[in-house]
């Protein structure tokens, strides 16, 4: 990208390599990955099981360094965890001994931030997650849905630059799944985040994203960039029923070479 | 009648068929008194240990005993487990050892730890130790091994430190774990120190065990049971309570008994 400004997130030819352990043989997860988010765009990544996406995204959370090529966030190389991204998961990884206000505050403790801060920071986003007058609430008390919108907030509660996530709603039933995609648009479009979002739903990248990234069966690359010329890029819902979404759909499934003789893996 | 109502009904009836049993059949089936003393000889025997034998006293000995043996081994066993836990290489080094001191049967010790430390508490505390001390260190070991790596990534890509990880995530998560371990250690705390007092010593319930054995005291050895079963129900309530008050975030910690 030669934009002035730095892209939110880069990756330069980036491989990673995990080696042998015990029986399991080297394994060349991703190989020769580039691609750069500008800021506040938002690009989903998909791929067959086992492409290296979620390696792609340690690799950007700093959880982990790539074998070959680089990760910048902001221009800066990612040597460790940073302040710039947060990663959202699959799981919620709330924590049973904290109520839902202090999971959302968690990464806010850890980075030192006061109490009075703090618990002004979660009272917003409890507003902003639809999750008002669950706060003191523990975990096991809420739905999935409501369980993930809270990981939502601890997510966005230490205002990253940009956000990573990995397949976060893919545990969630289909109507849970549309209500918290809309939460996610808006909040994302609103607060002007870049995010990178990883996903096996191929409607939901469509009606997410701003371009989507297709990647390879192992090990990873990526082999077509599509881009998304839909309205409305913060209502997925609206998204949904444009005639033209279906389209982008029958186009990812060619290329991930979904058919009628698909085998599973 | 709701339904706990009727099996408490039907719990108490148990323990009524229970104690008639004992009252009647060793009359009815001729079986002697010094094999089989029947309820009320047990409970007139427990009345005059109770005033000529300092029953009390001795259960109060005992039941200090298996409170500081109980602290001590269940500090112990945390402190290694958690220390295994952060040190992997080391525990993987250890564990044979550790393998072979969980095998070997602790209540062996016992006569030696008397030889060295002599007919005093602390043979009796440290055998104890040794019992208490396992399933602590088990149960906080393998909750270390298996926390999920994800939860702990979460926390270093907040920046966490090696510490904030310990305290804020790794020793929360194992909680559950090691209060599974308690529970287990304060119901063997006991059987620890009955075997250090059986083995030596002129106090506590063990010492009373083996005085009223050689006196062919049948009833009073059914007293002595009878008191360390309800020194071990307090010590394994008062860990349920305690888990309870802890754990009162999980959904369970309600109905665990």
């Amino acid at each position: 990208m030669t934009s002035p400004t730095p892209a939110a997130i880069e990756f330069a030819a980036v491989a990673k390599r995990f080696a042998a352990r015990g029986k399991a043989p080297a394994v060349l997860a991703v190989s020769n990955v580039s691609f750069a988010i500008a800021p506040g765009e938002v690009v989903s990544i998909i791929g067959p099981s086992g492409c290296g996406k979620s390696t792609l995204l340690n690799m950007g959370a700093g959880l982990d360094r790539p074998s070959a090529g680089s990760v910048r966030v902001a221009g800066e190389m990612v040597t460790g965890p940073n302040t710039r991204v947060a990663f959202m998961l699959q799981k919620d990884l709330l924590m049973p001994w904290r109520t839902i206000s202090e999971n959302i505050e968690f990464g806010l403790e850890l980075r030192g931030v006061p109490v009075a801060q703090r618990r002004a920071t979660s009272i917003r986003l409890l507003t902003q997650c639809h999750l008002d007058g669950f706060g003191t609430n523990y975990p096991h008390q809420l739905s999935g849905g409501m369980r993930q919108r809270a990981a939502l907030a601890r997510t966005l509660a230490v205002d990253p630059l940009v956000l990573l996530m990995d397949e976060p709603f893919s545990a969630l039933d289909a109507q849970t799944k549309m209500i918290l995609q809309q939460d996610l648009a808006q909040n994302v479009a609103a607060q002007n985040k870049t995010m990178l979002f990883i996903t096996h739903d191929l409607a939901e990248a469509a009606a997410l994203s701003d371009r989507i990234l297709v990647m390879s069966e192992r090990p990873g690359t990526i082999t077509e960039e599509i881009v998304i010329d839909l309205p409305a890029r913060n209502n997925p819902m609206a998204r949904r029923k444009h005639p033209a979404l279906g389209e982008y759909v029958t186009r990812l499934m060619e290329l991930l070479r979904l058919d009628a003789h698909s085998e599973v893996h | 009648m709701s339904e706990r109502l009727t099996t408490a009904l039907w719990s108490a009836a148990v323990l009524a068929v229970f104690l008639l049993g004992w009252q009647f059949l060793p009359g009815l089936t001729g079986v002697p008194a010094f094999v089989l003393p029947n309820l009320t000889k047990t409970a007139s025997e427990a009345l005059r240990i109770w005033s000529n034998e300092r029953l009390l006293w001795h259960s109060g000995i005992t039941a200090l005993e298996v409170v500081a043996e109980f602290v001590l081994g269940a500090w112990l066993g945390a402190v290694i487990g958690y220390a295994l836990g952060f040190l992997p290489r080391v525990e993987a080094v250890l564990s044979p050892y550790l393998l072979a001191l969980q095998i070997a049967p602790k209540v062996a010790f016992a006569p030696l730890f008397v030889m060295w430390l002599g007919y005093t508490v602390y043979p009796k505390i440290l055998v104890a130790i040794l019992i208490v001390f396992f399933p602590v260190l088990i149960n906080v070991l393998s909750a270390m091994r298996t926390m999920d790596r994800d939860i702990i990534n979460l926390a270093r890509s907040f920046s966490a430190t090696r510490w904030q990880i310990f305290t804020m995530v790794q020793y929360p998560t194992t909680l559950p774990a090691l209060f599974s371990g308690l529970r287990i250690a304060s119901t063997l705390a006991v059987i620890g120190v009955v075997v250090g007092e059986l083995v030596g010593g002129n106090m506590g319930l063990g010492y009373l065990l083996v005085f009223f054995e050689g006196q062919g005291n049948t009833a009073g050895v059914f007293v002595v049971i009878g008191a360390l079963t309800v020194i071990g129900i307090a010590a394994y309530y008062a860990v349920v309570l305690l888990e309870n008050r802890v754990l009162h975030y999980l959904p369970s910690a309600a109905q665990r008994v």
